[in-house]
């Protein structure tokens, strides 16, 4: 594997988008929202097994998601970001991956930490109270959650120019929103990606809200047009066809370790739930919007295809039966999950010895007087 | 031994780290070819080649992140900001991003970043060229800040600095880039949390770090030829402070007086007067007196000799502190 000298200006992008052509343009679709295949769809043929690891996996991630909906109006969980309707491009996405490829999440890819081994409590850590990050990135290559939006786009640029230098051909995965997008960050990431031609994929799940700003209130342009300008190749997929976000990623992720500079993919999804659950979607979305949304439900929509394809009603009770069973874990987990003990934190800011550490001292004084040490 | 400017001691001491260690890499903008505007990285890429020298795109904050993913991926970078003023674009990443990674992961990822600043005024630049802003970066819990007044202590506190584990903020006062000093070469990393006593004194101590140190120095001279003995104290290390060093100093002398060229006001002259009047009350003679700026925008450069705390307003903060004593002895 080479890789281009870093000051070695990049061969131009040979992009996917033609401007002259927007209008007319519609995101890759392999499966329609009914459940049939697409022309395209039957051109590529699909990969039963493939479709049917996506299928569990949405399965999973939906159930997960519910549960932890109904932990948090239960008061077990202090928050949650749903991440219901958009299952299909995480895990589309994040099965086109290898292993090996770091992964820099935004806070609502639930999904691709559950594909990632993440377990239920890793998961809800974060939310519960308990953690700022509940998992180690180095274990399943996939960093903790960034809440600053847009931040993560610049690690992931600094962590793909480390894999450059370490002759390491893994490519570096950023996901981030629609919203995200209008920051500074994400910008300069785009930017600083292109001109060092850096193995970064950036996927963009446009869910069409940013809390309750509208795409259209965001940006000019569309996404993957503007990642092209940056000099990015770009790929714009049905966010809910989980074949099609498949298709789309590995074309890109392929095209990214062969040396082509970065990319971008950007799926067309939709968030079915509130922003989080303290978010109210009713003030600013209406119920035909909503309900448009769910007759493309990426589920019900492979459910369909599978189905077509000759696949048992046998098959679907088992994996109904393995999301119950994920969300039973995950409640179990969740309750159990308990907070660290502030002094444990002392020691955990700084790598090298630091005078904060004796400030767990005067803490321990504290809850010695007060009788709160037991 | 050396005799060499405090830019090219601080030159060396990247040299030599990214000759030790090759996951040292340096990054900023201009700082390859040119050398940067202060020619501090210069011939480093000559020496190290692109990949290890890095000209970046002319974004602060894609500096600093990029840095962090860097940092996770197991390399030690160490950015250069141009200029103290257009740090601000990356103080997100800084305060948000850097300093709390490592407490959010709970201990388990490093971030041995080095963040470089040319800072302070004295050079006649023109706006967002001449700012103190150490007191934003010390202010977060995560950080380390250093400034170095000298060049052997640039040398000895920048190599501590990229070999240290934590994020450093590194200030290196612009105005003392071209003063020379002998530099040890074969001098160990300095600790990055230990200030350093320039000259003991009986009457007062002065505490100031980068650029003020020699303001302080050239003052103590000046009223040691008046008969007052005025020790000095060279913080190096902003965040953390070393309280001890400071203690024991003033508590020896009774007085203090704090020099810096940022204005006072929240600044960290008020955080030294706080503990060394918590460790030291009993000792005191005097209030703590602070010289600095005013609270002002940095002014244009015609009048920032004014502006900029001097040896004779420096000379007034310790008659301020000796005037308590008189003032007693006259009861
Ligand atoms: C820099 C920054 N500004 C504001 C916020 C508050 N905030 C959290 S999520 C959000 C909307 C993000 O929308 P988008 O990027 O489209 O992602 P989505 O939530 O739809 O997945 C906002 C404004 C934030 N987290 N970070």
């Amino acid at each position: 594997m080479s890789h281009p000298a870093l000051n070695q200006t990049p061969a131009p992008p040979a992009t996917r988008t033609d401007p002259s052509a927007l209008a007319a343009r519609v995101p890759l679709q392999l499966v329609g929202p009914d459940g049939r295949l697409t022309e395209a769809g039957h051109l590529r043929g699909v990969d039963v097994d493939l479709a049917r690891r996506l299928y569990r996996d949405m399965v999973l991630a939906r159930a997960l998601d519910r549960e932890a909906v109904a932990l948090q109006r239960q008061g077990e969980l202090s928050l949650w970001l749903q991440c219901e309707g958009q299952e299909a491009a995480q895990v589309g996405s994040v099965h086109a991956l290898a292993d090996r490829d770091h992964i820099f999440p935004s806070y609502r890819e639930h999904a691709v930490g559950l594909v990632r081994g993440l377990t239920p409590a890793e998961l809800l850590a974060q939310w519960r109270g308990i953690a700022h990050a509940g998992w180690d990135p180095a274990e399943h290559h996939l960093h903790f959650n960034s809440l600053v939006l847009g931040t993560q786009t610049l690690h992931a640029v600094g962590y793909a120019l480390g894999c450059r230098l370490d002759g390491d051909d893994s490519v570096t995965v950023v996901y981030f929103g629609d919203g995200a997008a209008s920051q500074g960050d994400v910008n300069e990431a785009f930017n600083w990606a292109a001109t060092m031609a850096l193995p970064v994929l950036f996927v963009c799940q446009n869910n069409q809200w940013a809390i309750s700003t509208p795409t259209s209130k965001q940006f000019g342009t569309s996404l993957h047009d503007r990642a092209a300008g940056f000099g990015l190749r770009s790929w714009w997929v049905d966010g809910n066809d989980a074949l099609a976000v498949h298709a789309v990623t590995t074309e890109a992720v392929e095209s990214v370790r062969r040396g082509q500079g970065p990319a971008l993919v950007e799926a067309e999804t939709y968030r079915i739930g509130g922003h989080s659950t303290s978010d109210d979607p009713k003030r600013y979305r209406t119920d035909e919007e909503l309900d448009a949304w769910r007759r493309r439900d990426p589920l019900a929509r492979l459910r369909t295809a599978l189905t077509d394809l000759g696949v048992e009603a046998a098959w679907f009770d088992t994996v109904d039966a393995d999301g119950r069973e994920l969300a039973a874990r995950t409640r179990a987990e969740c309750q159990a999950l308990a907070g660290p003990d502030l002094r444990d934190l002392f020691a955990e800011v700084y790598a090298d010895p630091h005078p904060v550490e004796r400030e767990r001292a005067s803490y321990e004084a504290h809850l010695e007087l007060t009788g709160r040490g037991r | 031994m050396a005799v060499l400017p405090l830019g090219k001691a601080l030159n060396l001491a990247m040299r030599r780290s990214l000759a030790e260690d090759d996951r040292v890499v340096v990054l900023g903008e201009d700082i390859g070819t040119l050398g940067g505007v202060f020619r501090v990285t210069d011939g480093l890429a000559a020496e190290f080649g692109p990949d290890r020298v890095i000209d970046t795109p002319l974004a602060e904050s894609g500096i600093v992140g990029t840095a962090i993913g860097l940092a996770l991926r197991g390399f030690r970078p160490v950015c250069e900001i141009q200029f103290d003023g257009f740090v601000y674009p990356a103080f997100d990443q800084i305060v948000s991003q850097l300093a709390k990674m490592r407490a959010r992961s709970r201990g388990r990822v490093r971030l041995p970043v080095v963040i470089r600043i040319p800072a302070g005024g004295g050079i006649g630049a023109v706006e967002h060229h001449s700012e103190s802003n150490e007191a934003y970066f010390a202010h977060t819990a995560g950080l380390r800040v250093v400034s170095c007044s000298n060049p052997q202590d640039g040398y000895r506190l920048l190599r501590a600095a990229i070999r240290s584990d934590d994020p450093v903020v590194f200030f290196e006062p612009k105005r003392a880039y071209w003063d020379k000093g002998e530099v040890d070469l074969e001098a160990s990393p300095a600790s990055l949390d230990r200030a350093l006593v320039l000259r003991k004194g009986r009457d007062c101590t002065l505490i100031a770090h980068g650029p003020s140190v020699k303001v302080a120095l050239a003052a103590a001279e000046a009223a040691e030829e008046d008969g007052v003995s005025v020790g000095v104290v060279d913080l190096r290390s902003i965040s953390p402070l070393d309280v001890e060093t400071l203690q024991r100093c003033v508590a020896e002398t009774g007085r203090a007086v704090v020099v810096h060229e940022a204005s006072t006001f929240l600044g960290i002259g008020a955080e030294i007067a706080a503990v060394v009047t918590e460790g030291c009350f009993r000792e005191l003679k005097a209030p703590v007196q602070r010289v600095g700026a005013y609270q002002l925008p940095y002014p244009p450069a015609h009048v920032e000799d004014a502006f900029l705390p001097d040896v004779d307003r420096v000379l007034l903060g310790i008659d301020r502190s000796l005037s308590f004593g008189r003032t007693a002895a006259h009861v």
